[in-house]
């Protein structure tokens, strides 16, 4: 099938791959999907004392299309607050890389994978508190 | 380097680099189907405008030159399998030969028998016929495979019941390539009073067949895998003891009024000859494409951890490997190897998200079948080819590696199976 031109490039250039220590305060990790389902990603962000998400890295065990959606979303999540990223709608991403409906499930997972580090974060910000 | 810095020598060698590389894409896909060899189609070209007569024009010289093209024809599909000519039925492919084997034969004995035998990883083909014929009432006992993907032969002993009219197990499965144990199969049949049906769409062509030695009483036959065209196949349909069939297409009453309908004069010269070729080429065939797979196996275990072969190896086609590399999706992978023709055990675009059914009856893991890829060699890969393809897919794979989380996690020593994943 075949694939986007915003999905190749993603695929081939992903942005932001890697990891932070997950054990870090400032960083909050989500790890969504299963590897029974062909989808894994986990994706986590750095955030700093105003709570303002600085950094996000990524990596992903999927199709091209959940590389590129998870790739999308580390770029789409710097810079903006934990609400602002948390309100990242699938088909805001599904529509910026053209996913065909048998792809849909990609960008719902990326989707999951930010509303789960933005919880994770702030499950370990009220620890704190 | 450019071109001012490079040295002649350096020049040259780079030259000699590039033309030992392929020519892509580079095709890896020989179970879906093969190129025609060009030997087979100049066979067949005189047979679609200089010689197009129908060959069952009994009675002037344009239907007697088809006729005895097409007659030679089955001549050379039968010798291939050591079957008598009067024993080929033409039709249109395999999976119309597994459905008129199948549906054929349990149609005919319904009245005294109601019960199939086949197993869980034959072709989508045989297992839809034989849903089909539960509704009808038939019964259809669906055999397990071992881990190496070979079928139980004690439990097929058991599952054959003096009511089974027919056994249905494929000689080479399509995706792992496995071979079955077709003579003992064939035994057991003959001694429990059961018709043995051999789906050889991957096997004819590939390895020595004898129905005689296998007893083997009906056996379907593709055209297109085996570098004939596409459109044509055959149905072998034992004379002695006899088989009965009620046919699917009905009309003019050819092929022994199993398979009525006009000849495909070229199509039935083309898989002839493409038969023919076989026959003679299998022995030098099969010793070269295992060297070209033990190359590319070799080389790609030597450079990657956690690959894993699926089904067995000996008992393999030479010409298949499937192939599981842990941690990778195949789909995912698939779209870095662009340039090579592969299929994918991954079946990430399909609705329903589910992984082959093949490697699930194998007992391969969920997460392990989503990262397979099937890789087919044949009569027409090269070495540099399988070189090319090697390098790719070593690079593909440990690029998504260094991306994936369940590599960093096994890297980590966490066991992925100890995680509460959600499913989705």
């Amino acid at each position: 099938m075949a694939y986007s031109d915003k999905v190749i490039d993603h695929y081939e250039r992903p942005r932001n791959v890697g990891a932070f220590d997950k054990n870090d305060q400032g960083v909050g990790t989500g790890l969504v999907g299963a590897p029974a389902c062909g989808d894994v990603m986990k994706l986590q962000i750095k955030v700093s004392p105003e709570g303002i998400i600085e950094d996000a890295k990524f990596k992903t065990f999927g199709c091209g299309s959940a590389i590129a959606s998870s790739s999308l979303v580390t770029e789409w999540v710097k810079g903006k607050s934990l609400d602002e990223a948390a309100s990242i709608k699938n088909t805001e991403i599904a529509q910026h890389l053209a996913l065909p409906p048998v792809k849909i499930h990609c960008s719902v997972l990326a989707e999951d994978a930010i509303k789960a580090a933005v919880a994770d974060y702030r499950k370990k910000r009220e620890g704190q508190v | 380097m450019n071109d001012m810095t490079m040295t002649a020598e350096a020049k040259a060698m780079e030259h000699a680099t590039r033309s030992n590389e392929p020519k892509k894409p580079v095709y890896l896909d020989y179970q879906a189907t093969t190129p025609m060899d060009p030997r087979v189609l100049d066979a067949m070209m005189p047979y679609f405008i200089e010689k197009f007569g129908n060959p069952h024009s009994r009675n002037h010289p344009h239907g007697w030159e088809a006729e005895e093209a097409v007659e030679k024809a089955r001549k050379q599909v039968a010798e291939l399998i050591g079957a008598d000519e009067r024993e080929i039925v033409f039709t249109s492919g395999a999976t119309e030969s597994n459905n008129l084997a199948i549906a054929g034969v349990a149609r005919f004995y319904k009245d005294r028998k109601n019960h199939i035998v086949t197993v869980v990883t034959e072709h989508k083909c045989v297992l839809d016929t034989c849903r089909h014929l539960e509704q009808e009432g038939f019964e259809v006992t669906y055999l397990p495979v071992k881990p190496d993907g070979l079928v139980d032969l004690e439990a097929l002993k058991q599952a054959i019941t003096p009511k089974t009219a027919l056994v249905s197990v494929m000689a080479v499965n399509n995706e792992i390539g496995v071979i079955q144990p077709l003579a003992e199969i064939g035994r057991i049949c003959r001694e429990k009073g059961a018709f043995f049906h051999t789906d050889a769409a991957q096997a004819f062509g590939k390895i020595p067949l004898d129905v005689n030695a296998m007893n083997i009483d009906l056996m379907s036959i593709s055209g297109h895998k085996i570098y004939g065209p596409k459109g044509i196949g055959a149905l072998f349909v034992r004379r002695k003891p006899r088989v009965r069939m009620i046919a699917l297409i009905h009309g003019g009453g050819q092929e022994r009024g199993f398979r009525s309908g006009t000849l495909p004069t070229p199509l039935c010269v083309g898989l002839g000859e493409a038969a023919a070729i076989a026959k003679r080429e299998m022995a030098q065939e099969t010793e070269r494409l295992t060297k070209l797979r033990d190359r590319f196996y070799d080389s790609i275990r030597k450079r990657l951890p956690e690959v894993y072969l699926n089904g067995d190896l000996a008992h393999r086609i030479p010409g298949n490997l499937n192939i599981s590399f842990a941690y990778v999706e195949g789909e995912g992978l698939m779209m870095g190897i662009k340039d090579l023709s592969v299929s994918s055990g991954s079946a990430c675009t399909s609705a329903s998200l589910e992984p082959s059914y093949v490697l699930r009856a194998l007992g391969v893991e969920e997460d392990l079948a989503h990262t397979s890829l099937r890789i087919g060699f044949g009569r027409f890969t090269t070495e540099s080819e399988v070189d090319y393809a090697a390098d790719r897919i070593v690079e593909a794979v440990q690029k998504l590696r260094a991306m994936s989380p369940l590599w960093e996690m096994a890297q980590e020593g966490i066991d992925i199976k100890s995680i509460k994943w959600a499913a989705h």
